[in-house]
């Protein structure tokens, strides 16, 4: 039971594996979203198992399942909401490919010892590699993008591990439980700094964190929607469970941390929003809104507390709702796979008024504007970093939201008021406005009644 | 129940009911196909809710300076955030404001607004809801909450349905306003901080620290300043009044500016009392210049909303000025204010946006010399005209006049500088009238009002003419409120 999301993650992407060797019979896209939803429940129904296994170097616990869940609730949207055939090369390998970067992030969530935490981070980096270039619309830039993030994700794990080595150096162990019960010992010397922020450079990586944030515009705009989509979203889950896993191990709240913690998250939502303001593809505009968003994430991680990692964990699960529904509304509206600029959206109010209602609550939940998720998620980063005392950058994210608002706005704006030569209406097929009016709801429903997740979440630290 | 808070005697949620009747009709409508079936929910929703409202405000008991009609419900115990609401003195007659120009809105948008008549009429709902809601809640959150909320359908009336330049104005009212709100966010979490709860009453009186005071005071300030809008913050409010529907326009100057005040005179006067002793000569000099300013600008205007628009600034300049002089007078004319720029400015804002209709012109001199082809309207532009430069009769002298008492008390210099910009106000409020009625001498083929404009103008001229003769009901309900809130004051700066 207690490795039942995993094997079943394992099975889903063998499945695929074996069907894209064998001549293709069913239909691909059927199969992958019954099998998906499955692993949701599977998922769902062991949310309570416990235990330790591989001499402790694996942990199932409330905390890892809750982001197992999470993981898997955003693979299956992911899945249901790519449908286009001539979008992505290799079908049934594409969807292997998320397979197994799923399973390898879920591994990566339960994973408290160095090796194995390396172990899943690259199995799911792998397969994401081989994913970025499948991509039919455009030549060339796919493959740039490929060969970006393939050498960008290597150099970063190249110094986790450099930084990794350091850490066995000093503390003798590679479980985490011993590294950072030791934490106040080395943080005393620069070199124990310096070791665990390399340590921690392959998760500002996934989570396009300044200053390893450069990829992101490029890989989001040269990959596939789908692709895009799941990088943007899933791999951050994972990363912010094992940075608000090592928060918790840490006893007290280390000074010289906080202090790095607060300079990035500074610097990566100023970058962050003021480039954003200035992109005309969405999806790039939507690279740089992730690395503001990386940004606010850190504020929560500051206070070292249950409180604050609750606040995290319920940032992301907002984020990748508002996310999702931002990328779904780009993937709906390039029918052909191509890539949608700002100005693909006018008019889009008249052409299809559910697909700008949803733009526009997600940008709203995105720029934290009441009564929306994003909002609430916010608020309460706002209140724990506030809480332990780092004022200053509450503040800069407090300026950094009016900054993001222009931006935000200006889709809403243009998908509004703006009036297009094209006005063929855009239909929705009937299982598409369902998944809009799921976004929808699920963004409010976060905003205005956070109470019983938020509760949840705190028991899960 | 808390100290400060008294039950409900009704057996329902009386508050919850009217806040959310307008959203009910909202859902409502979002099923509805046909556009006069929209028109007319819409409109049945807001009488509901005013009748709800008036219900509320003949049940209200001026004798006390508690919160009425409580309700009090857990909502993020994480947080210690609940769900509180309650009116005294200063809220009720805004609630009553609100409940009654919003079905106005409804209905002078009966013909005007020709595409998208579901959202339009959608946006306007919650907006009421909103605007409602802010002035019940008496919890930190909730009320930001309310407060931002209303950002977006008002930004969607704006940019939607707005005219020619309604991109530039959306944007700017939108991130101007934002850009007030976090700051008033992030003052909040202090707060909260201090006292472990986000309750605003309990928030209040408390004796923090001096600086502390002082900075929650400008994060407020900024937020309120923006909203009011007070003098270098203003530029928002002619660009947004000009583009926005009428019923934008309307909704604009009759409640969201009264928020600002509202905001001064329930969160800095009793949260931060020595910041605001201590910041009242900066906020009253500002609001004398907003008085002149406003004025002066006023009479070069050519565009009839745009000169209604600067004119709210002054009008509001009168709003900060009575609240800045912590007079009893002072608090009582500034409450006043806010009830007859609301009226005033918002019978103004339809009658522009009737001889709008008729003419596609906001042009004074497109609109000039009507007074021989539509003595109706001219009858009434007449009315709301000297109304809002307060000649006595008018509801705007009651207030004005107590105002000036406040003011004259606290500074003569102050006073007398609002003397003036009171009688530059006659100055360009008359040059419009004139204009309006005797202009031109062309003949031209223009209907005079309909049924439906009388009967939307109708409780508004009263409304003018009744505070303007008998304000006494009006004075009485906030009467205990604002004097225990001066006493509390008085305490404090002794």
């Amino acid at each position: 039971m207690t490795l039942l999301p995993e094997l079943y993650m394992l099975l889903f992407s063998v499945f695929f594996l074996f069907l894209s060797v064998g001549k293709k019979k069913i239909s691909l896209f059927t199969a992958a979203r019954v099998l998906a939803l499955v692993g949701f429940f599977v998922a769902l129904t062991c949310a309570g198992a416990r235990g330790t296994l591989f001499a402790g170097a694996y942990q199932v616990d409330f905390f890892s399942q809750v982001f197992k869940v999470l993981l898997s609730a955003g693979f299956t949207l992911v899945v249901f909401m790519f449908e286009k055939e001539n979008e992505v090369e290799n079908l049934p390998e594409f969807f292997m490919f998320l397979g197994f970067s799923t399973l390898g992030l879920m591994i990566l969530v339960s994973s408290v010892e160095l090796i194995s935490i390396v172990v899943s981070l690259e199995i799911s980096s792998f397969s994401l590699y081989a994913v970025v270039p499948l991509r039919k619309a455009q030549t060339r830039t796919q493959i740039e993008a490929a060969m970006k993030y393939l050498f960008f994700g290597a150099i970063s794990t190249g110094i986790m591990l450099y930084g990794m080595g350091y850490l066995y150096g000093m503390a003798h162990s590679t479980y985490l439980a011993d590294i950072m019960a030791r934490l106040p010992q080395f943080l005393a010397q620069p070199l124990g700094v310096l070791a665990i922020i390399l340590t921690l450079t392959a998760f500002f990586f996934k989570l396009s964190l300044f200053p390893l944030h450069f990829w992101a515009p490029d890989i989001y705009e040269g990959a596939s929607d789908a692709t895009t989509t799941f990088i943007a979203t899933i791999p951050k889950i994972a990363a912010t469970a094992l940075l608000i896993r090592m928060a918790m191990l840490a006893s007290a709240s280390p000074a010289q941390l906080a202090t790095v913690i607060i300079v990035l998250a500074a610097f990566s939502m100023t970058l962050g929003n003021l480039v954003g303001l200035v992109q005309k593809d969405v999806k790039r505009l939507l690279a740089y809104s992730g690395i503001a968003h990386a940004g606010y994430l850190m504020m929560g991680l500051l206070s070292f507390n249950r409180e604050g990692n609750a606040a995290v964990v319920y940032y992301i699960t907002v984020y990748l709702f508002m996310n999702l529904a931002l990328f779904y509304v780009v993937m709906l509206l390039s029918r052909r796979g191509e890539n949608v600029t700002i100005n693909d959206l006018s008019g889009l109010a008249r052409r299809s008024p559910l697909l700008a209602f949803t733009l526009a609550v997600a940008a709203f939940s995105l720029a934290g504007i009441p009564p929306t998720g994003g909002f609430t998620g916010k608020f309460f980063l706002f209140v724990t970093a506030f809480k332990a005392g780092y004022l200053a950058i509450v503040i800069i994210a407090a300026v950094n939201t009016v900054i993001s608002i222009f931006y935000y706005l200006n889709l809403v704006r243009v998908s509004y008021s703006r009036e297009s030569e094209e006005l063929r209406p855009l239909a929705l097929a009937f299982h598409e406005k369902v998944l809009c009016w799921i976004f929808n709801i699920v963004i409010i429903y976060l905003g205005l009644m956070p109470f019983g997740l938020i509760d949840l979440f705190r028991n899960a630290m | 129940m808390s100290p400060y808070l008294t039950m409900n005697p009704f057996g329902f949620p009386i508050l919850s009911t009217v806040i959310f009747l307008p959203l009910a009709g909202a859902f409502f409508i979002l099923l509805l196909k046909d556009d006069s079936k929209i028109k007319i929910t819409a409109f049945v929703a807001g009488l509901l809710t005013l009748l709800v409202s008036l219900i509320l405000f003949f049940n209200f008991n001026a004798a006390t300076p508690l919160f009425q009609f409580g309700e009090r419900l857990s909502w993020i115990p994480a947080y210690n955030i609940n769900y509180v609401l309650g009116v005294d003195g200063i809220s009720i007659m805004l609630i009553v404001l609100t409940a009654l120009i919003s079905p106005l809105c409804v209905l002078c948008s009966w013909k005007a607004i020709e595409k998208r008549v579901k959202e339009f009429m959608i946006c306007i709902l919650l907006m009421e809801t909103a605007m409602i809601g802010v002035f019940c809640a008496l919890d930190f959150i909730l009320f930001y909450v309310f407060w931002e909320a209303m950002l977006i359908p008002m930004y969607l009336l704006i940019a939607v349905w707005g005219g020619p330049n309604k991109d530039y104005a959306s944007l700017k009212f939108f991130i101007y306003t934002l850009f007030g709100s976090v700051f008033l966010l992030v003052a909040i979490i202090a707060l909260y901080l201090a006292n472990g709860t986000f309750s605003i009453p309990e928030a209040m009186f408390k004796g923090y620290g001096f600086t502390f005071q002082i900075w929650v005071f400008l994060a407020f300030a900024i937020a309120f300043a923006i909203k009011v809008p007070m003098f270098p913050f203003h530029t928002w409010l002619p660009a947004a009044h000009t583009e926005a529907p009428t019923a934008g326009s309307v909704l604009l100057a009759s409640i969201l500016l009264k928020m600002g005040t509202y905001g001064f005179l329930r969160f800095c006067l009793p949260i931060v009392p020595q910041a605001s002793f201590y910041f009242a000569p900066f906020v009253m000099v500002l609001s004398v210049v907003a008085i002149i300013y406003g004025g002066f600008v006023c009479l070069s205007q050519t565009d009839m909303k745009k000169l209604i628009a600067y004119s709210s600034v002054a009008h509001m300049g009168f709003v900060t000025l009575g609240i800045f002089t912590f007079t009893v007078y002072g608090f009582m004319g500034a409450m006043l204010q806010m009830l007859n720029h609301g009226v005033t400015t918002g019978a103004l804002f339809l009658m522009v946006g009737i001889i709008y209709e008729r003419t596609h012109s906001r042009q004074i001199y497109d609109n000039a010399g009507l007074g021989k082809f539509m003595p109706a309207y001219v009858g009434f532009f007449g009315l709301f005209a000297v109304s809002s430069f307060a000649f006595p009769g008018t509801n705007s002298f009651v207030g004005e006049l107590y105002v000036l008492i406040g003011a004259f008390i606290k500074s003569r210099t102050a006073g007398f500088f609002a003397a003036v910009g009171a009688v530059v106000a006659a100055a360009y409020m008359l040059k419009l009238l004139k204009q309006i009625a005797w202009g031109r001498e062309d003949k031209r083929d223009l209907k005079d009002l309909d049924v439906r404009e009388f009967v939307y103008l109708t409780p508004l001229a009263i409304f003018v003419i009744w505070v303007g003769l008998f304000p006494a009901p009006f004075v009485r309900v906030m009467e205990t409120t604002l004097v225990h809130l001066f006493m509390q004051l008085n305490k404090l700066s002794q």
